[in-house]
């Protein structure tokens, strides 16, 4: 088997066609499972994963994210950098040469007008599109010729890598896509199920939210690609059922994201028919910290805003002793096993913006007490610490979630070591999540102490990402409470260096900032408490080869190159 | 001829009045009830479920919440008889208390919505100028979809509820009714179509010529003959509501996350059903159990409330 | 009767426009936003773009009439087209998921043979099970088929699918690999080998939902049979000598079905709300498993027009049920 996936990666670089083995389509059949169904196969008009991961294995981005983070390009001839000419000095432009030959999967010729096209779909103020934020700062695509396409931002950018590059920016077709400007995006069903694209598959059926029917892409640049000749992309169910069918039954030969306590898999696993793979990105489940009063006792509009700082968690002894009576090694050990590893820092990933931060991996339950003894938190008579006669005592909410059910409890056990009460909460995604500024539960109101959830950044690059937590972006009622900045936290300090971070564009430097922030919020501030970081677990059938997990982009980013292993 | 011996009296009739006491109605049936062998098995052993559920956590060491990481996943020992779960938290103690907010929930629930559907319903049936609207208003709640109806309810009663009745015992009203009012419908409709049919019957016809009120007429004559489908209701909405519970924490709508009632137990084992069967075992033959012991005290109260079965 | 029938169905008519409003404002009164799913690295400002795309930036008076219109004229006009290809509905905009961006009524169509072949199958199956039960268990009360009726009707009915579901996966297609645990849905039924392929796809989810609706009809029909076996008009059948077949078939059953008429006449429409557990626990994915994930995703259209199409179905079938009562029961008059 090794020696046969060496032969294939050789292949695979050389672009060879081994008419022994490599046929396209030689490989039959394969089948997927996903357990959120996808609704749609254009990721400009849903931003969820799932509908972007199934997308990509129709339509192409110029370049894409490998296993390690680095860009590759697809079909593009090769990623424009400084050094090679691509990107201008002043980082305010970048042209893109595209691979000559490349052809669309009705076998029309793919152009650099396509690309533009892309790029004026997204745009187009009425179009709703959800990877708008990719072509942020884009001043104009121009055309230079049919194989080269130039991208204007209207500042210097620092990563101008936003616009076609990764899954959540494929190329669409501009034949197909031309009557879907703007409003006309929502009714265009057609382009939307069975978009034209120059992947290694193409849809023959899609049903929303139930089961994608795909075959070999007849025009793929690679003759020998893809190895099997059609493909079902099941969706629903849960977790559980999606890993018991490739682990434990065989009935199906991939499934993704199998969020299931460690043990669960483990089990699954030893049936044998199967193995589960994992592999790390940015995701970090953390505890956040509210920075105002959301007691239900102040009026509706001023309850959990800057007008009110909390009267407990601004103290930040205790937000520093509630992280330390936690144990994350156990928080992993208990709900993600191989696909958690403890963490201290928001950005944990990639090696040159992640801190080094490693202070808060040890519980000390004895520290957490002493610490709160100083702020002047005394242990009352049930046991729970008091101070003026107010008791240390928390709400604390998360998504319902099994594994998040349990951080909760596990937590709660802990803070009760310390003296402190803990009431919890576990309010449904679909609300929890939703931006519904008529709902008191949803995260961004944060009607609650502290909360729990996971987040993480699209690409390599964590700019975007620290700057959400500068003090315009707080949620409130004149924002509708939309914003990122979870916890209202504010530092003057913190804003400005955002700003620097803007302006720099050596990569060392931008590490260092980076990592800079990253402590403001975490150990120098206990703002944000990290606890894990959550890795991807899939799982393959022992039969499937080829398949390498991908956190920076889509799982399925190279499913060109997936192939049936023979017995 | 002439000679006749005189008449004896009739033997009944030399009888110097009623031995026994008169007995009521109500003591008919307790004597029936009491003979019914599956009603009798079935309220010992509902008994003996409350009675642990309610007084076993007294005398039981270990804390439904309490975590014990180092003794996670054990199956049934001396000192955890029902083992322990993924968190190292003692089953036995948490069956216990799961117990106790699942038959409190269940029970309420099943009662307010039994209540509510066959007051509608006999209202309904009887009453035919009733019976428009009232019908009208079981489709409008028939068709209401489940789930957003219930996140409003919590939206605008949850905080309200808990403001003026603490947490507890708001979370506990707002459940209870959310189930209630959710669940009524079925009932009223086939209390309804009893009712349609019995108030054209002959003892109907009967009572009302002797000049029974409404009232009576349906306390005395209706309702005790739509017993039985009301019986059937109660037992089957008592399974319905300790799972339809589950769901709503599942929601966010119920009690805390670390609050175990047996759906929840149910449901969290699941996910373990191959590794740790046991886990399962238990709130589901709990569940059962429930059901069951309340469906043949249902019987027995059914038969013990029709005359003609009675004394036989 | 008949005036009475014509009397409900109009009526029925603004019941139904009453229901559709009901349902509207409780949908927008619902917590929940249709964003919920898109990933938390999209920016507010981009979700905010994404909502008026959709129109929500419209005043829900003037959503609730386009639905409105929609639904009750653009979508019986696109109907009357594909039945005699017509173009009418041309041009017009017709209902419009959320999260497909595609017509509703196309992916309510798509899902209909999973939901009859499973969810309806099941209700038939059920019911032809449960009649039967609930009739000899009524008949021969407390004997050993009445008690293990009981039994295990109950005992089926309080443990909830999402545990049955899961417990016979693990037997059948894990343990035993009979079976398939996940329904392909692309199946199409042509010769004999399909057939079989699709019973064996079929055979688990569809005794699961049998289970509950077996448990819960026998026990209607065994207290209404019990009910009426000690009536006098049976003492009196008997008496003249009708077979004992007749007297429980005929007159026994007959007198003993308007609680199960009404039972079954209320469950009818929800095999079109689907069955959400089994569904999903088998990957049936059908109307049940539309309607869960439309919830979850906040897509009000879709939503709002399954819960209507259910809302009809309700109306109608407990409109047979009153005039069923009057076939069983001659006495019932409405009039």
């Amino acid at each position: 088997m090794t020696l046969k996936s060496l032969l294939l990666g050789a292949t695979a670089v050389t672009g060879l066609a081994s008419a022994a083995w490599a046929e396209r389509g030689a490989d039959g059949h394969v089948n997927l499972i996903y357990w959120q169904a996808p609704s749609i196969m254009n990721p400009y008009l849903s931003g969820g994963t799932k509908e972007v991961e199934a997308a990509s294995l129709v339509i192409e981005p110029l370049g894409r994210y490998n296993t390690k983070g680095e860009m590759v390009p697809y079909l593009a001839e090769e990623i424009p950098t400084v050094g090679n000419g691509g990107v201008s000095e002043d980082l305010k432009s970048i042209t893109w040469k595209i691979r000559p030959g490349i052809v669309w999967s009705d076998g029309t010729a793919f152009t650099a007008n396509d690309v533009k096209f892309t790029a004026e779909y997204c745009m187009h103020p009425e179009g709703g599109c959800a990877q708008l934020a990719k072509y942020e700062g884009v001043a104009s695509v121009e055309v230079i010729d049919d194989l080269t396409v130039k991208v204007n931002f209207t500042d210097a950018q620092p990563n101008p890598y936003g616009p076609f590059m990764g899954g959540q920016a494929p190329i669409i077709q501009a034949a197909q896509f031309a009557d879907c400007l703007g409003a006309k995006a929502q009714e265009c069903t057609d382009a939307n199920f069975n978009p034209i694209g120059t992947g290694p598959f193409k849809v023959d059926e899609f049903r929303p939210n139930d089961v994608i029917s795909l075959s070999a892409n007849p025009n793929y640049r690679d003759p020998a690609k893809p190895r099997f000749a059609t493909m079902t992309f099941k969706g629903g169910g849960d977790a559980t059922a999606a890993g018991r069918a490739v682990l434990e039954t065989g009935e199906f030969d991939y499934a993704w994201n199998l969020q299931l306590a460690p043990d669960v898999i483990a089990n699954m696993a030893a049936a044998g028919k199967g193995v589960a793979m994992s592999a790390f990105g940015t995701l970090v489940e953390r505890i956040e910290m509210n920075m105002t009063d959301p007691s239900p006792d102040l009026p509706e509009g001023e309850r959990a805003t800057a007008k009110h700082p909390h009267p407990i968690l601004t103290d930040m002894r205790v937000r520093k002793a509630l992280s330390m009576a936690i144990d994350r090694n156990l928080l992993v050990e208990i709900g993600y096993g191989q696909a958690g590893r403890p963490t201290c820092n928001l950005v944990p990933a990639p090696a040159a913006f992640a801190s080094d931060n490693t202070e808060c991996l040890t519980q000390d339950i004895e520290g957490a007490k002493a610490l709160l003894e100083e702020a002047g938190w005394t242990v009352g008579a049930d046991g729970i610490r008091e101070k003026d006669g107010k008791k240390l005592s928390l709400t604390y909410q998360t998504s319902t979630n099994a594994v998040r059910q349990d951080f909760q409890a596990l937590i709660k056990q802990w803070w009760s070591e310390i003296g402190v009460e803990t009431e919890l909460r576990n309010i449904s995604a679909s609300v929890f999540f939703g931006g519904d500024p008529g709902s008191p539960d949803t995260f961004q109101k944060f009607y609650s102490d502290v909360e729990m959830y996971a987040n993480n950044f699209d690409g390599t690059d964590p700019q975007s990402y620290l700057a959400s937590y500068t003090c315009n972006k707080a949620p409130r009622p004149e924002t509708q409470w939309q914003g990122e900045n979870i916890n209202r936290f504010c530092d003057p300090a913190y804003d400005e260096l955002v700003k620097e971070l803007g302006r720099t564009a050596e990569l060392e430097k931008r590490g260092e900032i980076a990592k800079k922030l990253n402590d403001m919020l975490t150990k120098d501030s206990y703002t944000i408490v990290p606890l894990v970081d959550r890795g991807r677990v899939s799982a393959r059938s022992n039969t499937l080869g080829g398949v390498e997990l991908n956190t920076w982009d889509t799982e399925l980013w190279n499913a060109a190159d997936w192939y049936r292993i023979k017995e | 001829m002439t000679d006749a011996p005189d008449p004896k009296p009739i033997a009944a009739l030399a009888d110097k009045g009623p031995t026994a006491p008169p007995r009521s109605q109500w003591r008919d049936v307790w004597d029936q009830f009491k003979t019914h062998r599956g009603a009798l098995a079935g309220g010992i052993v509902l008994l003996f479920i409350i009675v642990t559920v309610f007084v076993g956590p007294y005398l039981w060491p270990y804390d439904a919440t309490f975590i014990d990481i180092r003794a996670r996943n054990q199956g049934p020992s001396l000192t955890h008889p029902f083992g322990t779960d993924q968190l190292g938290r003692d089953m036995l103690a948490r069956m216990m208390a799961g117990g106790q907010t699942s038959i409190a929930v269940g029970l309420t629930a099943m009662l307010l919505a039994l209540g509510l559907g066959s007051l509608i319903g006999v209202l309904a049936g009887f009453f035919r100028r009733l019976d428009g609207p009232l019908m009208r208003l079981t489709d409008l709640f028939l068709s209401l979809p489940l789930l957003p109806l219930l996140l409003v309810m919590v939206l605008l009663f949850r905080e309200t509820l808990s403001g003026i009745l603490g947490p507890e015992t708001g979370i506990f009203i707002l459940i209870v009714v959310a189930i209630g009012v959710t669940s009524w419908m079925p009932t009223a409709r086939i209390v309804r179509g009893d009712v349609l049919a019995l108030k054209e019957r002959e003892f109907i016809l009967a009572a009302r010529s002797i000049g029974t009120t409404n009232y009576n007429l349906i306390t005395r004559h209706i309702l005790p003959n739509v017993m039985s489908p009301i019986m059937v209701s109660a037992t089957l909405g008592i399974a319905n509501a300790i799972i339809t519970e589950s769901a709503l924490s599942f929601l966010g709508l119920g009690f805390p996350p670390d609050f175990p009632t047996w759906g929840r137990l149910l449901n969290d084992a699941t996910q373990y059903l191959q590794d740790y069967p046991e886990r399962v075992f238990w709130p589901g033959l709990a569940i059962s159990l429930t059901v069951l012991s309340i469906n043949y005290m249902g019987d027995g109260l059914r038969d013990a409330l029709d005359p003609r079965i009675r004394g036989r | 009767m008949l005036t009475y029938t014509i009397r409900r169905l109009v009526l029925a008519i603004p019941t139904l426009l009453f229901i559709s409003l009901v349902i509207f404002l409780l949908l927008e009164l619902a917590p929940g936003d249709p964003m919920a799913q898109v990933p938390l690295t999209v920016p507010p400002e981009v979700k905010e773009k994404m909502r008026l795309a959709l129109g929500l930036g419209e005043p829900t008076h003037i959503r609730f009439l386009k639905w409105m219109w929609q639904f009750f004229v653009v979508e019986p006009m696109m109907f009357f087209d594909w039945l005699f290809g017509t173009a009418l509905a041309e041009g017009q905009q017709r209902v419009l998921s959320w999260q497909f961006r595609s017509p509703v009524m196309d992916v309510i169509v798509q899902r209909m043979p999973q939901t009859l072949w499973v969810v309806a199958m099941s209700y038939v199956v059920g019911i032809l099970i449960a009649l039967p039960i609930g009739i000899y268990s009524a008949y021969r009360q407390y004997s050993v088929f009445d008690q293990t009726g009981t039994f295990v009707t109950m005992v089926g009915y309080s443990v909830p699918p999402f545990f049955s579901g899961v417990l016979v996966i693990v037997i059948f297609s894990v343990q035993l690999g009979w079976l398939p645990s996940i329904y392909d849905t692309t199946l199409v039924v042509v010769d004999w080998a399909t057939f079989k392929q699709q019973l064996m796809q079929m055979v688990m989810p569809v005794m699961v939902l049998a289970l509950q609706t077996t448990a819960q009809i026998s026990r209607f029909m065994r207290a209404s049979m019990l009910d009426n076996l000690n009536q006098d008009y049976v003492r009196t059948a008997r008496a003249k000598g009708l077979s004992e077949w007749s007297v429980i078939m005929v007159h026994v059953l007959r007198n003993s079905m308007i609680p199960v008429v009404t039972v079954i006449a209320l469950g009818v429409p929800s095999i079109f709300g689907g069955a959400i557990i089994t569904e999903q626990i088998f990957k049936v994915n059908g109307l049940g498993q539309l309607l869960i994930t439309a919830i979850e995703a906040n897509d009000l259209p879709m939503v709002q027009t399954v819960t209507f199409i259910i809302a009809v179905l309700i109306v109608f079938f407990n409109i047979v049920a009153d005039v069923l009562y009057g076939v069983l029961d001659p006495r019932i008059r409405y009039d």
